[in-house]
């Protein structure tokens, strides 16, 4: 018998005539509509990422002042994503990641612009799941600077609100705060191997 | 599972010598209050918490009831989705799996994750043997790695070092596995990590295969999920051109909707965060990824034919339940002589292993039943009920035997437990308050005796008609 | 109503003073007392220990002799968690066969098992059943000392009794209650725990025992005597000059005693 069918006739032996289990998911699965980007910001902000909150015309500025406040030349700029949102931008290298750019220089690359799929109010949570304007997993990991755009009508109160929303085949990244490890003293120290600054500019 | 602990002394041995390490239960015990105070906080701030553990316990229940239904729909999933699932009965035929796959891919370097199941399995030691070298690239598995050391937590592996101790480690050992540490390290946990991450870095950029366990399976779509911190699991996940993951046949959730549950149960139960910084989700070959799936068993199964004992494979490694241990607190994970320490060691270690050596023997008596993990677990393991399952499954010593035997004797009729007592209050001057003799001095080491009193209640009762003579 | 006292068996033999003081209280608040002669042990000794069969055995005797009254009173946390928590669960590993129950969560339909529904209900602990059943928070105590309260683990995450235990002693005059740090963590009795893991039991009391030091009280109190052995032993090894005593015998304690 090959391993796969002794492990399969293993477990039906062991819960041959045990009773059905009922799942009730009295949860809740839908978070506070009133205050969403606040909590957002708030949330996200207790990670210590950098939030900015403003008016969606004032994204092209915003993103600007914070290229150049990091003194971000060189940065990465996935398919997809808005030409608008880097227009107030002079001088700006864009690296293009067609034909995909090596590890080595996503490494060299001062930061990231994307944009993302959800963000979730309750967990300070921005999504990405590698669709227009967020490119592959490598781009957002490799850099050490992280900006990213998420507009307020991406927010949802909680995590099942998230969960219905997005599309398990897409390869997610789900991301709170800058890289952090609690692993000395169990005390969270932002910055290990992920970026270790994020930006997010919420636009409403 | 690996070998490593083979031939340990029995638990109260080990938590005597851990006991005497006071540096040891100094970091333990900052470590431990400061994660339960956390966890407290973020687990208060949800109304619903006490539904979504419910919800937790009974999808977890329905997975391993119908175990076999998802794992088939998982290996289709992923089969669909380009990647490679092979089966694994025990601890040997997974090594031989991943060393195989690792071996066709021409590579002698791999960079792993954090994973328990690959700790249970000792992949690491397999590999070696056979000329490949795993570098561990979480920073507590590091620290474990760097040192030479035993990890002694689920989540924190390196929870018995402080961050002097930590830096002793990098300084000294670095540079025998790559990068040295810079040479004016200091202990600030922030410098720390700053030099793991230089340490890591070129190694992550130019590693070809990686290898992983997963948080959760989604036997539906097929989707691992991974939670992290640090970014390692990231890099670990998405850089290599090869991704090996082995996964526990127990980690599958039938559903993409269960997520919505868990994803808020654990990371407030680990870390006491709203949430973790990385998840990670993948189905099948990404992004040109080729990718394998290892399902492992190793006692699996065997655990889930005990009606009582399975509840332990709800367990998600949360390790909530250690943050909160008074034992586990005070003699830290070594003691427990298995890569799952404290309470949900003690109830999975001698299910996996069996009872046969006095260390897994000893441990589901590793617990004062205090009933602090049960209250915090967040899939509601009854583990004081299981450890008092084993208990009677455990093999007695003889003395024991005897005394518990003839405790019940006198029990078991009013009248015997009578005589007990009239003799008992006959000699109660002979009862020492200081010293006692045989097993009693167990007690007496540390405790005084209490008075015999001269008469026991029930002989009171008679004399007196119950107070109303 | 009939009101049994399940004494146990170690305040039986050790503390008679517990069961003294129950008698005591529960009269003086009109409630009349009956202690069945048949009555020995719950069980919980040989069931923790690993002993089920014989647990078994004494759940089996506990059941008859405590059958048709419609109130127990048990002055011990864990007694009572024995036979409120632990016999269903015996129940139900008994009255199911190996498949039989998925998660151990349902009940057989054995006679043990209907036994062990009809009279676990009407289980008490003391304190229970003082606030809920008689419906008192002030039992007109007096005890003009400082005390500070160990909520034992089997009342707190077993019972779930709650503040019950501290509304009660709020109320007893002349007594000033000090809160103990660290309060719900185990003070590491356990039963066979303490001579089977000696030396992790006696760290955990070492620091149980500094919280109590701490907060200057004279008594220790908890509904709870084996745990006070254990705690009490301690304290007075270490020669603190602590005194322990039992819940219900602070309660008992009236002006007109002294
Ligand atoms: S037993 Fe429960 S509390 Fe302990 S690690 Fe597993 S899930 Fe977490």
């Amino acid at each position: 018998m090959s391993s796969r069918d002794q492990i399969l006739s293993r477990i039906r032996s062991a819960v041959a005539g045990a009773p059905e289990v009922e799942i009730s998911r009295s949860y809740q699965t839908s978070g506070q509509e009133a205050g969403r980007v606040e909590l957002f910001a708030e949330r996200v902000r207790d990670y210590r990422a950098i939030v900015h909150v403003v008016p969606g015309d004032e994204l092209a500025a915003t993103v600007a002042r914070a290229l150049s406040g990091r003194g971000a030349r060189r940065v990465v700029v996935p398919g997809g994503l808005p030409e608008g949102w880097l227009a107030a931008v002079p001088g700006l290298e864009r690296l293009r990641d067609d034909p995909p750019l090596s590890a080595a220089e996503l490494d060299a690359a001062d930061g990231v612009i994307t944009g993302c799929a959800a963000g979730i109010a309750e967990t300070g949570t921005i999504v990405l799941d590698a669709g227009p304007g967020q490119g592959r997993r490598a781009l957002t990991l490799v850099p050490d600077y992280h900006l990213c755009v998420v507009s307020a009508d991406q927010i949802v109160g909680g995590v099942p609100e998230a969960v219905a929303r997005l599309d398990p085949v897409r390869p997610q990244t789900w991301i709170s705060g800058p890289s952090a490890t609690s692993d000395i003293e169990l005390n969270r120290v932002e910055g290990v191997h992920g970026p270790r600054t994020l930006e997010v500019i919420i636009t409403r | 599972m690996s070998g490593t602990f083979l031939g340990m002394p029995s638990f109260p041995k080990n938590a005597e010598k851990a006991l005497q390490d006071s540096q040891l239960r100094y970091n333990l015990r900052k470590a431990t209050h400061t994660i339960r105070a956390k966890r407290a906080t973020v687990v208060e701030e949800l109304p619903d918490w006490l539904e979504l553990r419910a919800a937790g316990k009974a999808i977890k229940d329905e997975t391993l009831r119908h175990l076999d239904r998802y794992l088939l729909q998982v290996e289709e999933a992923v089969t669909k989705a380009g990647g490679h699932v092979h089966w694994a009965s025990d601890a040997d035929e997974a090594n031989e799996i991943v060393t195989g796959l690792v071996r066709a891919t021409g590579q002698t370097e791999v960079v792993k994750v954090k994973s328990m199941v690959t700790q249970e399995i000792g992949l690491n030691e397999a590999l070696a043997k056979e000329g490949i070298t795993a570098y561990e690239t979480d920073l507590a598995e590091l620290i474990v790695q760097l040192g030479d050391d035993w990890p002694s937590h689920i989540l924190v592996p390196a929870i018995h070092r402080n961050r002097s101790e930590i830096r002793e480690i990098f300084l000294e050992h670095m540079a025998e596995w790559g990068r040295p540490a810079p040479d004016d390290l200091g202990d600030d946990p922030r410098m720390l990590a700053d030099a793991a991450r230089l340490h890591l870095r070129e190694r992550f950029l130019s590693t070809k295969v990686g290898i992983s366990g997963a948080n959760f399976v989604i036997a539906e779509t097929g989707t691992l999920v991974v939670l992290e911190s640090e970014g390692n699991g990231r890099m670990c996940l998405t850089l290599p051109e090869t991704l090996i993951s082995v996964v526990g046949i127990e980690k599958l959730l039938p559903t993409w909707r269960d997520l919505e549950v868990f994803l808020q149960l654990l990371p407030r139960s680990s870390t006491g965060e709203r949430m973790n910084p990385y998840t990670s989700m993948w189905t099948g070959a990404t992004e040109g990824q080729d990718f394998h799936l290892v399902l492992l068993d190793n006692g699996r199964t065997k655990v889930l034919a005990d009606e009582i004992g399975r509840q332990a494979l709800r367990c998600i490694r949360c390790s909530a339940c250690l943050n909160v241990c008074p034992v586990y607190e005070r003699v830290g994970g070594h003691a427990y002589g298995s890569v799952y320490p404290g309470p949900i060691g003690a109830i999975l270690t001698p299910q996996l292993r069996g009872m046969e050596s006095p260390l897994d023997a000893s441990l589901p008596y590793a617990s004062s039943l205090c009933g602090a993990c049960y209250d915090v677990c967040p899939v509601a393991i009854d583990i004081p009920e299981v450890l008092v399952h084993l208990r009677s499954k455990a093999p007695h010593g003889p003395a024991e035997r005897l005394g518990l035997k003839a405790a019940g004797w006198v029990l078991d009729k009013p009248v015997r437990l009578e005589r007990a007592q009239r003799l008992a209050t006959r000699f109660r001057g002979l009862v020492p308050k200081r010293r006692l003799p045989g097993p009693g001095a167990a007690w007496t080491d540390t405790r005084d005796v209490p008075p015999v009193p001269e008469e026991s209640f029930r002989d009171w009762w008679d004399r007196t008609e119950g107070g109303s003579r | 109503m009939r009101v049994a006292l399940f004494v146990t068996c170690v305040n039986d033999t050790l503390f008679p003073g517990t069961g003294k003081a129950v008698v005591t209280l529960l009269r003086r608040l009109g409630c009349e007392v009956e202690f069945p002669a048949g009555q020995t042990c719950c069980g919980q000794m040989h069931v923790n220990t690993g002993y089920r069969d014989e647990g078994v055995r004494l759940a089996r005797q506990f059941l008859e002799v405590f059958s048709g009254y419609d109130a127990v009173v048990v002055p011990s946390g864990s007694c009572a968690a024995m036979v409120r928590e632990q016999y269903p669960k015996l129940a139900a590993g008994m009255g199911a066969t190996r498949a039989g129950a998925f998660a151990s969560a349902h009940g057989g339909h054995s006679p043990f098992a209907e036994a062990v529904a009809e009279v676990t209900p009407k289980v008490y602990d003391l304190s229970e059943f003082l606030v809920d059943v008689l419906g008192t928070t002030d039992v007109g105590a007096y005890f003009p000392h400082r005390v500070t309260y160990h909520p034992t683990c089997h009342s707190l995450r077993g019972l779930r009794v709650g503040d019950r235990p501290t509304r009660l002693l709020q109320n007893v005059r002349g007594l000033e209650l000090t809160p103990l740090p660290g309060a719900d963590e185990c003070c590491g009795f356990g039963g066979t725990f303490a001579v089977k893991n000696a030396a992790v039991s006696a760290a955990m009391c070492a620091d149980k025992v500094g919280n109590i030091v701490a907060t200057g009280a004279e008594v220790l109190c908890a509904a709870d005597n084996s745990c006070l052995m254990h705690i009490g032993g301690t304290l007075s090894r270490l020669r603190t000059g602590v005194r322990v005593m039992h819940l219900a015998e602070i309660l008992a304690s009236t002006e007109a005693e002294r």
